[in-house]
Order: structure tokens, then C-alpha cells, then sequence
């Protein structure tokens, strides 16, 4: 099917435009806007207390959420690409929940279910623990909302892959752990790296869930993208752009490491499809 | 025994893969299961490495029951049908994994592989990636992966079955030549029963999860335990006759009734090369035109078709052929030498084939 020539500048045309005023030129002005009052003020603005505060707590909120996530990925995609049970498919609508839930009515679930007057409330509020208004609640909401990556990732390519190579590593001898650390996570290295790279990013850039569970106290439980917002309201545009640059920078580095993977996975199933003919048993 | 199947049966779910199997394996057998797929032969070799537990029954190795034992302590080679090379890891680290595992010293290790890369032709090969290998290869990776840790046991899933047909041949010599050499006793499972007759010294044959017959390649040839096996290893021409007159008949053919009565219904079975072919058509009783030939190498087999349209196949070797001077369309008179009573449908036989009855004089002379 060949379409002429001019519907095919038409349609990249299109696609070029639309992809320059949406997405670069707002990503340049992030830039630019951040470094409007000169690198001093860039500088002190992230420098300031609230804002490495916020920094902070993004990164520990994804040292959490990302170990937690690549377990629960790693479980779940295993459960559903090797074994064979009722309620697989209910399992495998489960896991895309978190992503057809809009993030604010995720946040809410939280709270119905963590605030005072939620379900777990009073019980917690007993025993001194805040989960509401607190880390703990950044975390869940995070671990929630970014829950689908990794299994997402895994999930074809351990379906792809089968079971045979685990099952010949056991009859050689080896533990369910050796099978798994030996086997199963080489084979599926580059989509689980990949899961775990846009989970970081959705972790660290999540703004709906998070807001509606942290309360956004200046200082304790503002996440990068709360201080981002705070700062704008507070009409501190070039300061708010600064620590914005931080997450468009986090951005980028996902998309470039996106496609190094996407090309070193590529390269790497082009060489094993080119198998040499077959010689026989000479 | 080094292998004793007792009363094996697996159901999953509701589906019955296999019914109450029984067999021995002795010491240093090379043992071929064989059936038709889905005939429950590769979930008995799966029971007997442990990937999976049988529903019923006991598994026995070297007299030791199995069925408790995890799959890694059984210590048997299990060879897969898509060989399940690991894929990201070199020939030697592969043949390596199973001592690696069971924590054998570095140089007992070193040692041990470089011996099976020796012995199995893979010099050279050694840092080379499962993809970077031939079909031939991968599956010599996969034998001398399975056979590094000195199994008591070498299983093969459908060991012929992922190669070409031009090396197929190869294979089945080579692996009658490793079994020599390995001596270690082997089970191997295969839905081609040339495979199993050539390679086995004895053949387990299955059908729909039941075990049909155990015996040499020899007896299940000659001596096929009821129909299916008849049917499924090698050529047989099946009748379906019916007493009328006292003889059991179907159109122009003609057998003795077997005690049944009138109206009663009788299956026989005979081989093509019971069939006796004469140019002469008052040598034999029956007249036939002689439709088609097929060339099977230093075999020929051929369809011989009756007045009334029934077809019956009978095989003759090249120098019979052509010293009768047959050839497609010509008119030959046959007589059928020995067959089998199979099972009748009324069930007033037994299941079981009798034994081979010479075909009456009256059938090949009283023309």
C-alpha cells in the first residue's frame, strides 16, 4: 500500500507540529522560565529548605515504592505467565485497575480507607500511626497508582518464554531460588529494568493520588510536584519552573534510557532470530 | 528394575491423561514410549522426573519410591523437546549449571566438561550462545547438559522431534551409539513408531492414556497385543466380514466363521506382506487388478483392487516385482497367507488378537 507523496508530508507534517507546540516548546519554556532570573536564583530555589525537603521525600518515596512494585510485579507476572488458576484473567484486570481509576479517586480511596473517618482510621489513630496527611499515605498512593508497570512489562515476555528452562534447571538440581535468580530474571532483565524505569518515573512525577492523601504541609509531606504547584500558586513562577526543570530533566533521562533498551533488547533479538544453518552432526 | 511404573495414573481437572499404567524399565534399556500425541507417553516421562506427580500410584527408581522425592533430588536427565538450552548463558556454563548447582568442586567441574565437550563432538563451541548454534548441536548441548551430573536415568521428550528429516536419521544412530557408550538406562518418547522399532530395544506403547503393549520391537511387530497396536505399528489391511453361509465374508473375500453364527460380525487384520501376488490368474483364488505401486526403497508396496472395489495393500520386495513382471494395471490373482481375528464388534471375541491363523488351504487352492 503506497499513499502519494503528498498525504505523506501531510501526515508528518501533522505529527511534527503537533509534537513541536505540545510537547518541546512547553518542555523548552520549562527551561526557560526556570532559568528566567539567572542561575543564582535556579540555584536557590532548589537550595531552599522546602524544596530539598521535597526532593527528598520524592526520593525516598520511590526507593520505596520501586523495590516494593518489582516485587509485587515480579509475583504477579509469574503467577499469571506460569501457572494456570481460576480467576487469572479477574487477576490480570486487577493489575490494570490502577491505571483506568483516575489518581485522584485513588487518593480518595485512601483516605476512606486511612482517615478518622475511614475504616482503619480510629484503630490506627489508637496505636499513634499517621498514614493520612503522612509518608505512609504518599507510599501507598504511589505504590497504587504506579502498581501496573513492571507486571505489565513482564507479564508478555514471561508468557512468551514459557517454562521449559526453569523446569530443566530444576531437574539439574537446582532450588526454586537458584532457578529464579539464574533463569527466569536474566531472561527477563531488559523488560523488567524498563518496568522499573517507568515506574520510577510515574512514581516520582505522581501529582493526583499524592495530593489528595498528603496534605501538602510545607516542609514534611510535599513531594516535588506539590512544591511545584505550591510555588506557582504562591506566584513564585521562575522558582516553581526550577524545581519543575528537575522533573522534565527526570523526563528526558527516562526517555533516553527508554530507547538505549529499546535498541539493545532489539539488537539482542536480531542476533538470536539469525541462528547459523543448520551443519548437522559432522 | 531401574525404572518400576505401579498402577500410574494422572488426572488433571477431569481429564484422565493416563489410566493405570504399569511397566519396568531394567538396568541400562533403552526403552522407547510410543503413541499417537495426547496418548498420555510425555506426562509418564514428565511423573518420572518429578515435573509432575502422578494422581495415583507409585514411581520406583533402583528400587527407591519417588513419589515424595522433589524433582531436584531424583537425580535424573531430562532431555526437553525444545531442548530448553539456557538461553543466556555459553555451551560450557550450560553443561556446567547442573554440577555448578550441586556445588562440585571448580576443577572436578572444568574437568567433567571438558570431557562431555569432548565426547560430544562440541569443540570449539564451548563460548558460543545456544542461538549461535545448529539444531544438531543444541540438541548434543542439551543431552551432555542433562547427562553432566552422572543421572541414573536419561529421559528424552520427542528427541527427534525439533530436526530435520535428513539428520533425523543420524540421530537415531547416534543416540543407539550414546546409550553404548553412556550406558546409563534411557526413556525416550516418540509418536513415530519407525523411531521407536529402530532405536528401542524395547517399546511401551500408548494410546488415549492407557498402556496397549510392552514388548521388543519384534513382538509388537509380530505379535500385536489387540488392534490398536496392529494398526498403529506398521502396515495392516483391516477387514470388517460378516457370517453368511458359514463363512465370514466381505464382498468376494472369504475366511472361516471362528465359531460365530449367522449374521455375527468379525474384524481380521492381515499384514501387506501376507498377501501372495500371481500373474497367473487361476493360481490363487482371488482376481485382482493391480492399481497402484509405491516405491518404499528395496520395498514395494502395492494396491491390489477387487471386482467389487474392495482395495487391499501388499508388499513385495524389488526382485519379486519384477520377476512376476507386474506393473500398474495389470490382472493378478492373490491369496491372503496368514491373519489376525480382531475384535468383533458384537464383543463375542476377546479384545485380545488370536493367535495367527494359517489362511485354509481351501482359500488359496479350492478355486
Amino acid at each position: 500500500m503506497e499513499e502519494p507523496v503528498w498525504v505523506r508530508w501531510i501526515l508528518i507534517g501533522v505529527a511534527l507540529a503537533f509534537s513541536l507546540v505540545f510537547l518541546l516548546l512547553p518542555l523548552i519554556n520549562v527551561f526557560a522560565q526556570a532559568l528566567s532570573k539567572g542561575w543564582q536564583f535556579y540555584w536557590d530555589s532548589l537550595a531552599h529548605p522546602d524544596s530539598t525537603a521535597s526532593i527528598r521525600l520524592t526520593l525516598i518515596t520511590a526507593l520505596i515504592v520501586i523495590p516494593v512494585n518489582t516485587l509485587f510485579g515480579l509475583s504477579a507476572a509469574w503467577a499469571i505467565a506460569k501457572f494456570e488458576f481460576r480467576g487469572k484473567s479477574l487477576l490480570t484486570t486487577l493489575i490494570d485497575l490502577p491505571f483506568s481509576i483516575s489518581p485522584v479517586v485513588s487518593g480518595l480511596m485512601f483516605i476512606l480507607l486511612f482517615s478518622l473517618q475511614g475504616y482503619f482510621g480510629e484503630w490506627l489513630e489508637e496505636r499513634g500511626w499517621a498514614v493520612i496527611f503522612a509518608v505512609p499515605g504518599i507510599v501507598f498512593a504511589t505504590v497504587f497508582v504506579t502498581f501496573p508497570f513492571v507486571a505489565r512489562e513482564l507479564i508478555p515476555i514471561m508468557q512468551a518464554a514459557g517454562s521449559d528452562q526453569e523446569q530443566a534447571a530444576l531437574t539439574l538440581g537446582a532450588s526454586p531460588w537458584q532457578t529464579f535468580w539464574h533463569i527466569t530474571l536474566p531472561s527477563v532483565k531488559w523488560g523488567l529494568i524498563y518496568g522499573i524505569i517507568l515506574c520510577n518515573a510515574r512514581a516520582m512525577g505522581e501529582f493526583g493520588a499524592v495530593s489528595v492523601v498528603s496534605g501538602s504541609i510545607t516542609g514534611l509531606t510535599d513531594t516535588m510536584p506539590l512544591r511545584v504547584e505550591k510555588l506557582y500558586n504562591e506566584y513564585n513562577a521562575a522558582g516553581a519552573f526550577a524545581v519543575a526543570s528537575l522533573l522534565a530533566l527526570l523526563a528526558l533521562v527516562t526517555l533516553a534510557l527508554k530507547t538505549a533498551l529499546e535498541w539493545k533488547a532489539a539488537r539482542e533479538e536480531r542476533v538470536s532470530t539469525r541462528a547459523p544453518a543448520p551443519t548437522g552432526l559432522s | 528394575m531401574s525404572i518400576e511404573i505401579r498402577n500410574i495414573s494422572k488426572r488433571f481437572g477431569g481429564v484422565v491423561a493416563v489410566e493405570n499404567v504399569n511397566f519396568s524399565v531394567g538396568q541400562g534399556e533403552l526403552v522407547g514410549l510410543l503413541g499417537p500425541s495426547g496418548g498420555g507417553k510425555t506426562t509418564v516421562l514428565r511423573m518420572i522426573a518429578g515435573l509432575e506427580l502422578p494422581t495415583e500410584g507409585d514411581i520406583l527408581v533402583k528400587g527407591q519410591r519417588m513419589n515424595d522425592v522433589p524433582v531436584q533430588q531424583r537425580n535424573i536427565g531430562f532431555v526437553f523437546q525444545s531442548y530448553a538450552l539456557f538461553k543466556s548463558m555459553t555451551v560450557a556454563d550450560n553443561i556446567a549449571f547442573g554440577l555448578k548447582v550441586k556445588r562440585w568442586k571448580r576443577p572436578q567441574i572444568e574437568a567433567r566438561v571438558e570431557e562431555l565437550i569432548g565426547q560430544f563432538s562440541l569443540k570449539g563451541l564451548e563460548r558460543r550462545l545456544p542461538h549461535q548454534l545448529s539444531g544438531g548441536q543444541r540438541q548434543r548441548v542439551a543431552i551432555a547438559r542433562a547427562l553432566a551430573p552422572k543421572p541414573s536415568v536419561l529421559l528424552l521428550d520427542e528427541p527427534f522431534g525439533a530436526v530435520d528429516a535428513k539428520i533425523r536419521q543420524e540421530l537415531r544412530e547416534w543416540l543407539v551409539t550414546l546409550h553404548h557408550e553412556f550406558n546409563v538406562t534411557t526413556l525416550f518418547v516418540t509418536h513415530d513408531q519407525e523411531e521407536a522399532l529402530e532405536v528401542s530395544n524395547r517399546i511401551v506403547i500408548f494410546s488415549r492414556g492407557r498402556l496397549e503393549q510392552v514388548g521388543t520391537p519384534r513382538e509388537v511387530y509380530e505379535q500385536p497385543a489387540n488392534e490398536f497396536v496392529a494398526r498403529f505399528i506398521g502396515v495392516m489391511n483391516i477387514l470388517e466380514l460378516e457370517v453368511q453361509q458359514g463363512r465370514a465374508r466381505l464382498n468376494e473375500l472369504e475366511f472361516p466363521p471362528h465359531g460365530l453364527g449367522e449374521g455375527q460380525k468379525m474384524r481380521v487384520g492381515f499384514r501387506p506382506y501376507a498377501v501372495q501376488i500371481s500373474r497367473d490368474l487361476a493360481h490363487y483364488r482371488y482376481p485382482a487388478t493391480l492399481r497402484r505401486t509405491f516405491f518404499l526403497g528395496i520395498l514395494l508396496r502395492v494396491e491390489l483392487e477387487l471386482p467389487s472395489g474392495l482395495i487391499v495393500r501388499a508388499r513385495l520386495t524389488k526382485e519379486e516385482y519384477s520377476i512376476l513382471g507386474l506393473s500398474d494395471g495389470m490382472e493378478v490373482s492373490f491369496q491372503i497367507k496368514q491373519y489376525r481375528v480382531l475384535a468383533s464388534d458384537g464383543g463375542h471375541l476377546s479384545p485380545e488378537v488370536s493367535a495367527v491363523h494359517e489362511a485354509p488351504i481351501s482359500l488359496g487352492e479350492n478355486i
